[in-house]
């Protein structure tokens, strides 16, 4: 385990912290990070108090499950109602709550819906119950998509007709985009997704650096990746650089996967426009299966309702995705809404900025606050913006 | 959500359908190969699992690392597992 180690070594994040420390010098940065296993990471290991105060992290939008309107939710739910099928989803989406509670309700009142790992599984599923309409709830960004292209290309080949397609697949540039040109936030710079950018590589952030003139460091998943890639965003704007970096390129080819990619294109195709949680209606921002593949395509084999719900008002999970407020600040966090009774979706996966910061940051917070660290004066801040 | 899971390839079982049988944490299952279809995976082989996919070939060190991570995250990590020992393709 000495691979491991050497990734969690005091000293490399002490020498670290102490560079970013001397590049930061008195100026305020912001920095994005985009995708929710990173959040997760920052909350479990406390990055926050090891970063200077004038450094700070904001939560992005790439939590696949945090993204979903709500109106997605209880078309599902109408799905999965349906007699004669099976409603088959991950399992991070089965606890999410639409208007008329959750899929996992829906089960709880009869509906027969099944948790499945792997889009695969549904498939089989399928094969296995010719008697019965088997649909698959597809979410997340371009690290789930290829994966559910694959299964619709085998379905095809094996000729199965009783298999359907929900598809909630979204893209992770349009939001991006969304953020960049919208006026709450000031951002210096962003870390962008590791395992997105397995299939998307390194090309699709150069408009981040060549027309919003930002710094982008696609990072990995350890406390000293993510360290190292705020360090890299530092020293490009130091330097007076603004580039697409891959601080990950043990796992992120530059060119991503083609194979991946043409798979993605021999399936889908973009949607006009697609509602995101929070970000409102994005163009061109979500997939939805082409003509080829149109048989497979539940919203074109059922007469769905399409239902639009607007967000519970108390919810401010909209505001988190776009890195506005931070968790603490919403009205209902930790008490209304809690992991274990969920408003908001990013309460619900353990990539949400709420349920990470909810089960980990809490308690870094709150040693912050006693031993006086540097990061922890807005607490007071938040208190009063209540 | 994106989580991706070390897992060591045991067998190519299926060439023709881009399946292979894979060992995570001492559990095996069939998983897809397909998205790596050009990078000739093969046995002994460590590949980043998602949702029943290789997406990428790591080397041991990333693996490590990855299984690592994970684990820490405790409840993500079981039923990351616990999902994983329920796959069943064909």
């Amino acid at each position: 385990m000495k691979f491991v180690d050497e990734f969690r070594d005091p000293a490399a994040a002490r020498a670290l912290v102490s560079s970013i420390r001397d590049l930061a010098k008195d100026d305020e940065f912001k920095f994005m990070e985009v995708c929710g296993g990173h959040t997760h990471t920052i909350y479990r290991h406390g990055i926050e108090h090891l970063l200077p105060a004038n450094v700070e992290l904001v939560h992005g939008p790439g939590c696949p499950v945090c993204v979903i309107p709500m109106g997605r939710v209880d078309d599902a739910m109408w799905l999965a109602e349906k007699p004669d099928v099976i409603f088959t989803s991950f399992g991070d989406m089965m606890r999410v709550p639409g208007s008329r509670g959750s899929l996992l309700e829906a089960k709880a009142r009869g509906a027969d819906v099944r948790f499945v790992y792997s889009p695969l599984d549904s498939l089989r599923i399928a094969t296995e119950n010719p008697d019965k309409h088997v649909v698959f709830f597809a979410v997340g960004f371009e690290t789930t998509a290829p994966s559910t292209a694959v299964t619709l290309v085998r379905a095809k080949e094996l000729g199965v007709t009783n298999f359907s397609v929900f598809c909630n697949h979204v893209t992770i540039v349009p939001p991006l985009k969304a953020i960049l040109d919208s006026p709450d936030l000031r951002l210096d710079g962003f870390l962008g997704p590791g395992h997105v950018s397995t299939v998307v590589g390194n090309r699709p952030y150069r408009f981040v650096t060549e027309v919003y003139g930002k710094p982008i460091v696609v990072a990995g998943f350890e406390p000293l990746d993510i360290l190292a890639a705020v360090h890299m965003l530092l020293a490009q704007i130091r330097e007076g650089r603004c580039e697409v970096e891959n601080q990950y390129s043990r796992v992120v080819p530059e060119e991503g996967n083609p194979q991946a990619l043409a798979l993605l294109g021999e399936v889908f195709e973009l949607r006009p426009h697609f509602e995101w949680r929070g970000l409102g209606f994005i163009s061109q921002s979500a997939l939805k299966l082409n003509d080829a593949y149109a048989e497979f395509d539940a919203e074109m084999r059922f007469d769905m309702p399409g239902i639009r719900v607007a967000d519970p008002k108390a919810c401010q999970c909209g505001e988190v995705l776009k890195g506005v407020i931070k968790p603490w600040e919403c009205k209902v966090f930790g008490t209304a809404c809690t992991p274990e009774t969920p408003i908001g979706t990013c309460m619900v996966s353990p990539e949400g900025a709420c349920a990470a910061y909810y089960n980990f940051g809490r308690l870094h917070r709150e040693t912050a606050v006693l031993i006086g660290m540097p990061s922890a004066p807005s607490v007071g801040a938040a208190a009063s913006a209540r | 959500m994106c989580l991706g899971i070390p897992g060591q390839v045991v067998e190519i079982t299926d060439a023709a359908g881009h399946l292979a049988k894979v060992d995570v944490s001492g559990v095996q299952r069939t998983i897809s190969i397909r998205l790596l279809a050009d990078q000739g995976v093969a046995p002994d082989d460590w590949v980043l699992v998602h949702v029943g996919f290789a997406m990428s070939l790591i080397d041991q060190h990333e693996a490590d690392l990855t299984m690592a991570a994970i684990k820490q995250m405790g409840q993500a990590y079981s039923d990351e597992l616990e999902a994983f020992e329920a796959t069943a393709i064909v």
